[in-house]
C-alpha cells in the first residue's frame, strides 16, 4: 500500500480515538473508585447500542493504527524487509481486531 | 587550565579504531584546528575534509563527542568542558578512510527526490518578479540557505533505520521549490517525495533542526510537504 | 558509529513508540479479559478480583501513564503535521509528560 495512503490511515484513525480515548481514561478514573466489579461494568454495557457502537468504533480504529504502527517498527527496528514486517504486523492486527469484537459482544451481549 | 587536549580521532575504514593524540591547547581553539595540527605535525597520513574553514561551505563536518558539527565553527573549549575530545567522521554514510565519509548516497537521494529546480522561462521571457512577502516565499526563503553539508542526514535516525529514507536535506529542498512559484517541476516531485522512503518516514525526531549548523529547520519543511501531498491526494492529483 | 546527543523532542518520539509498542502488547490480554464475560459475570469478577492486588494496581497506573502519555504525543504530531509550526513545542512536550504522570497518579489516587 502506498506509503501516503497508509499514513493517513493512521493520522485519521488516531484523530478520531483521541475523544476515544480521553472518554476512556475518564471512565476508569471513574469507575475504579470503590473498586472494580463485573457487575458495575456490565449492568452499564449490557444491551447499551451506545457503548456497543463506541468500543466497536475504538477497537475498529486501533486495530488499523496498530497495524500500521507496528510495521513501521518491524521495518525500522528490525532486518524485516518491508513486505515481510507488514505482513507480520497486519496478522498481529487482525487479530487484536477479532478479539476486540469478541470482546465488546462479551459486555454488551 | 588545560595544556594539552586528549584526542581521540577515528583512524581507517569502517573496521577501523580510535586513535589517540595529544595536542597543545590554544585560546579559541576550533576542533579543525585540532585535526589540522594532529595532520601536520604528528601524522600526516591523517585524512580529512576542509574548504573556508569560516563556517560556509559545510566541508569540515564530523562528529565530534557523538554530535554532527562543523569543526571550524566548533570551539574545543564547548565541548570538552576539560575531558576527552572524539572525532569521527559522519554517521550513516560510508566511511572512506578516517575522517572523510561518502556522499554519493546523499547527493543521489537528492536527485531521486527531484530537488532540483525545474525553470519554466527563457532569458527571453520578461524577468519574473517575486514578492519577497508572501507566505510563499517566506517559507522558501526559511529553507534556501542548504549548503549540503550533510549534517542533518547524519543526525537523523530515519536514515539509519530506513534505507529508502531520501532524508531532511533533500525533503528540505523539496519544500522550498514547492513555495517556488518559479518551478514546474512540482508534479514529479510530489509523486517522488510521497513513494516510500518520502516525507511520511519521517518520524518528526526534530534532530535535523536541533543540529542544522544555518539554523534551518527541515523537520517543519517536511510538515509542510505531509500537508501538501495530503491535500493533493484528497483533491485527487496524487494516486 | 558516535550517536548525536539526544534532544528533548528526540524524546518525546521514542516515548511515543514506546509506549504504543506496549499498548499493543497489553491490548490483546485487555480484549481476553474482558472476553471472559462471554462465559458469565462471575468469570470476569474472578479476575476483577485478582486485580485488586497493590501489584496489579501498580501496573495499571503504568498503563493509564502508557495510554496518556502516548495519546498526548499522537496529538503533538497531529497538530506538528497540519498546523503551523511552534517553536515552543519542547515546552508543550514536557507538559505533555507531567499530565501524563498525573494521569497515573489520578488512577492510583482513585484505587487507593
Amino acid at each position: 500500500m502506498r506509503p501516503l495512503r497508509l499514513y493517513l490511515v493512521q493520522r485519521v484513525t488516531a484523530a478520531i480515538m483521541v475523544p476515544l480515548v480521553f472518554l476512556h481514561l475518564a471512565l476508569i478514573l471513574y469507575a475504579v473508585q470503590g473498586g472494580l466489579s463485573a457487575q458495575e461494568i456490565l449492568s452499564r454495557t449490557q444491551g447499551s447500542v451506545f457503548w456497543g457502537g463506541i468500543y466497536g468504533l475504538f477497537v475498529l480504529c486501533a486495530s488499523f493504527h496498530v497495524s500500521i504502527g507496528l510495521t513501521n517498527i518491524l521495518q525500522e527496528w528490525t532486518p524485516l524487509k518491508r513486505i515481510a514486517a507488514a505482513n507480520i504486523a497486519h496478522t498481529f492486527a487482525f487479530v487484536v481486531m477479532l478479539l476486540g469484537f469478541r470482546a465488546v459482544y462479551a459486555v454488551v451481549f | 587550565m588545560t595544556t594539552i587536549h586528549k584526542v581521540s580521532i577515528w583512524r581507517g575504514g569502517a573496521d577501523g579504531s580510535y586513535a589517540h593524540y595529544e595536542v597543545p591547547a590554544r585560546e579559541s581553539q576550533t576542533v579543525l584546528d585540532v585535526v589540522t595540527y594532529v595532520q601536520r605535525h604528528l601524522d600526516p597520513t591523517l585524512t580529512y575534509r576542509f574548504a573556508c574553514r569560516v563556517g560556509m561551505c559545510g566541508s569540515c563536518a564530523m562528529t565530534v563527542n557523538g554530535v554532527p558539527r562543523w569543526t571550524c565553527r566548533t570551539h574545543v573549549s564547548k565541548v570538552t568542558g576539560g575531558g576527552e575530545l572524539k572525532i569521527g567522521p559522519l554517521s550513516n554514510m560510508p566511511i572512506i578512510k578516517d575522517l572523510a565519509c561518502d556522499m554519493t548516497e546523499f547527493f543521489e537521494k537528492w536527485q531521486k527526490a527531484q530537488s532540483r529546480f525545474v525553470p519554466t522561462k527563457t532569458r527571453k521571457d520578461p524577468m519574473e518578479r517575486i514578492r519577497p512577502d508572501t507566505p510563499a516565499r517566506v517559507a522558501a526563503n526559511a529553507g534556501i540557505e542548504c549548503i549540503n553539508c550533510g549534517v542533518c542526514y547524519a543526525a537523523c535516525d530515519t536514515v539509519a533505520w530506513n534505507q529508502d529514507y531520501l532524508g531532511p536535506a533533500a525533503l528540505n529542498r523539496a519544500w522550498t521549490l514547492a513555495n517556488d512559484e518559479r518551478d514546474g517541476g512540482w508534479a514529479e516531485r510530489l509523486k517522488a517525495i510521497s513513494e516510500h522512503g518520502g516525507c511520511h518516514s519521517c518520524r518528526s525526531h526534530q534532530s535535523c533542526e536541533a543540529h542544522c549548523p544555518n539554523q534551518l529547520n527541515p523537520a517543519s519543511s517536511i510538515a509542510g510537504l505531509k500537508r501538501l501531498s495530503t491535500s493533493a491526494y484528497l483533491k485527487g492529483e496524487l494516486k | 558509529m558516535l550517536k548525536p546527543h539526544r534532544k528533548p523532542l528526540w524524546y518525546a518520539a521514542m516515548v511515543h513508540r514506546l509506549s504504543g509498542l506496549a499498548l499493543s502488547i497489553f491490548l490483546p490480554f485487555h480484549f481476553l479479559v474482558l472476553g471472559l464475560a462471554i462465559e458469565g459475570e462471575a468469570e470476569l469478577d474472578n479476575f476483577l478480583k485478582w486485580t485488586e492486588s497493590p501489584l496489579v494496581k501498580f501496573a495499571e497506573m503504568g498503563l493509564v501513564f502508557l495510554l496518556t502519555v502516548h495519546l498526548l504525543g499522537g496529538m503533538r504530531l497531529l497538530v506538528l503535521e497540519n498546523f503551523a509550526w511552534r517553536d515552543d513545542q519542547k515546552t508543550i512536550a514536557t507538559f505533555a509528560a507531567g499530565a501524563s504522570v498525573l494521569a497515573a497518579f489520578a488512577f492510583l489516587f482513585q484505587v487507593v
